[in-house]
């Protein structure tokens, strides 16, 4: 049971990362019909940014949670940021050209970053301090960390906030019309340029604190970990219906338990097949995703 | 143009621009400038670089707008033929300059060897070897419309199959070249099945996420592909009883893909004029259309899928006597990304451009 309980927060510390970075798979799929391939890399520099950060705070003398909020801040700034210059640059001279061009470009520019990053930085393994304090009323629990709490705790919030932006503001609601339909959106006055900016923005926001949890979780990165990430992430927002906010949620979910146990009682060398073989599997029976509608095609 | 307004517009496209250099100075700071050193806890600040990005972004930002605002303006004369259309159409109609052009490009690719060094020469077998794997992309990705990012696990079957059985049994280059395209050709049909259903992005992550697979597969079963140090010591194809030295091997090998690349062109070339060709475009400029003129999607689709394996199957086992070893990393993994380039620029082209996109690309990489 003991076990049991630790593989399934396990499951439930992956898939919230997994939901983190697929909303913004999903969000940006809804809406511009584009895999932003690239969104595994922003993650990772939002890793990397708040590595750097936060080593230079600590030399500085400053520790513990106020570290994590303001190594987390300038993450998240500045991976909205790269991920607003990525629409700019890749995919908004795009717009009107056929549908695998943006889908290049992005391929493109994920291996672009990576190499950044590598040659910027370095090619190995850098080891990421703890961020994410024990906590004291924790120190019975055996199956679960404090930083598998935090991660959730936040996941939820993140995601319940999402929910109520698109919901219940004004540019929410532009980018629900934007992604119903893009011209009638237009015409009606919404600058769809600025709720596709906004959209990347979010996603890469929500992907850079994915990116700075499980870092100080797991405790090391590299520059690489962004393109696993990211492809497990499309495959929860496939999994869960693309364009759909609770899809991505559920599909990094049911795909984190599923690797977790798989892992614990199958074999560990084989986890990134259990989640592909999953993701195949539901594409055959289910193509459009455990909560996505089936859409007709005409001519 | 007025003075006056000249050097307006000059003082506008300098303060954009070094607004996108401060921007990107910016955007860059903490990881091209900051280095932190784990060991002895101090912060290295390189804030030349900082120098670098930004005049590099204020001279790109001018290229690149003056870039857009040509290809906008260049919309409407879209009708007009651009130089390389006339260059192409030129030799086309004249039949003895086309035939002097292939004569001296035959002459050419056949002197390479002993005009150039055994290194060039050993660089061009690897462009070679991308011209062959970009036309079986473009049987899959080109003609069928099919975006499938795991054909490097065909080449990985291909290039798996030699290695095992000349290791085990002593297989040859000339027997293990069709049989590695057979059975590359059964991994294609065996996953074009399940994603029939599936098409554009949904198709791009399933083959991915089968390319991965694959990848994870040969790393982690050591009784079968030897993990992640691979297989060693394949042996080179037989040259029917001539003793060679390694350099002339390696014109020899050249020969052997100058001899593939030509037949392939020439293969690719009669499949798209025919009517599985013809077929295979149908469908993709629009699947329901294509399925209402009575073709039949089942078959097309395991098609393209069987031949474009086929020939990255092909290549696997053409890669390898130059290595002379196999391993995860070296083919399927590795060649990703270097080939991704090369489909952005040849794959909706007819396979000439293809080739080109493919041998330049890997020119770039190698020298």
């Amino acid at each position: 049971m003991e076990y049991f309980l630790e593989l399934f927060f396990g499951g439930l510390t992956r898939g919230s990362i997994y939901a983190l970075i697929a909303l913004g798979y999903t969000m940006v799929y809804g809406i511009i019909e584009l895999i932003n391939f690239a969104h595994g890399e922003i993650y990772m520099i939002g890793a990397f940014t708040a590595l750097i950060v936060a080593s230079a705070l600590s030399l500085s003398g400053m520790s513990g949670w106020s570290l994590l909020a303001l190594a987390g801040a300038v993450a998240v700034v500045y991976s909205a940021a790269y991920g607003y210059t990525l629409e700019k640059i890749a995919y908004k001279p795009l717009r009107n050209a056929p549908r695998l061009s943006p889908l290049i470009s992005a391929i493109g520019m994920s291996i672009f970053l990576q190499n950044y990053v590598l040659l910027a930085q370095t090619s190995d393994f850098v080891s990421f301090p703890a961020l994410i304090e024990e906590f004291p009323f924790m120190e019975d629990v055996t199956f679960m960390r404090s930083s598998e709490l935090v991660i959730f705790v936040v996941t939820v919030v993140a995601t319940a906030l999402l929910t109520l932006f698109i919901k219940f503001t004004k540019t929410g609601k532009a980018m629900r019309a934007v992604a119903q339909d893009k011209t009638m959106a237009m015409l009606l006055g919404v600058n769809v340029n600025r709720v596709i900016s906004v959209t990347f923005i979010i996603g890469s926001a929500l992907a850079a604190i994915g990116g700075v949890l499980i870092s100080s979780h797991i405790g090391q990165i590299n520059f690489y970990i962004g393109f696993i990430a990211g492809i497990k992430a499309f495959t929860a927002a496939v999994l869960g219906g693309i364009g759909s906010i609770p899809g991505a949620v559920l599909g990094g979910m049911v795909l984190g338990w599923t690797e977790s146990f798989a892992t614990g009682y199958v074999s560990s060398d084989y986890e990134d097949v259990f989640a592909f073989g999953l993701l195949v599997f539901i594409l055959i029976f289910r193509p459009a995703g455990i909560l996505g509608r089936t859409t007709s095609e005409k001519v | 143009m007025d003075l006056h307004v000249f050097a307006r517009r000059a003082l506008r496209e300098a303060a954009l621009s070094a607004g996108t250099a401060l921007w990107f100075m910016f955007l860059t700071f903490p990881i091209m400038v900051m280095k932190i050193s784990p060991l002895d806890k101090t912060i290295q600040w390189r804030l030349n670089r900082m120098v670098w990005v930004g005049v590099s972004t204020f001279v790109l930002s001018l290229v690149w707008r003056y870039l857009m605002a040509r290809r906008d303006r260049g919309g409407s004369r879209e009708e007009g033929r651009s130089w390389q259309k006339r260059i192409g159409e030129r030799i086309r109609s004249d039949r003895r300059l086309s035939v002097g052009l292939l004569a001296a490009l035959g002459v050419l690719v056949l002197s390479f060897p002993m005009v150039f060094s055994t290194y060039q020469t050993s660089i061009m077998i690897t462009a070679l070897m991308y011209v062959m794997l970009g036309l079986g992309l473009n049987i899959v990705v080109g003609l069928a419309g099919l975006l499938d990012l795991g054909y490097v696990a065909f080449y990985a079957v291909g290039a798996y199959f030699y290695a095992l059985m000349n290791h085990h049994f002593g297989l040859g280059f000339w027997v293990a070249l069709p049989f590695a395209g057979l059975l590359a050709a059964t991994f294609g049909v065996l996953l074009g099945f399940p994603v029939l259903r599936l098409r554009g992005d949904y198709l791009a992550i399933v083959t991915l996420g089968f390319g991965e697979i694959i990848r994870l597969i040969l790393e982690n079963w050591n009784e079968f592909s030897f993990g992640p140090s691979g297989i060693a010591g394949i042996s080179r194809p037989g040259s029917f009883g001539m003793e060679l030295t390694l350099d002339q091997h390696i014109v020899y090998l050249y020969y052997i893909m100058v001899a593939l690349v030509c037949f392939t062109v020439f293969v690719v070339g009669r499949l798209r004029d025919s009517r599985i060709g013809r077929a295979w475009i149908a469908l993709r400029e629009d699947e329901i259309a294509c399925q209402a003129m009575g073709i039949d999607k089942t078959k097309t689709k395991l098609m393209a899928f069987a031949l474009g394996a086929t020939w990255q199957g092909s290549s696997g086992v053409s890669w390898l006597p130059r290595p002379r070893s196999s391993t995860p990393r070296a083919s399927p993994s590795w060649s990703r990304p270097s080939s991704c380039p090369s489909w952005s620029w040849g794959a909706w082209a007819p396979s000439w451009a293809s080739s080109w996109a493919r041998s330049s690309s890997s020119c770039c990489r190698n020298t």
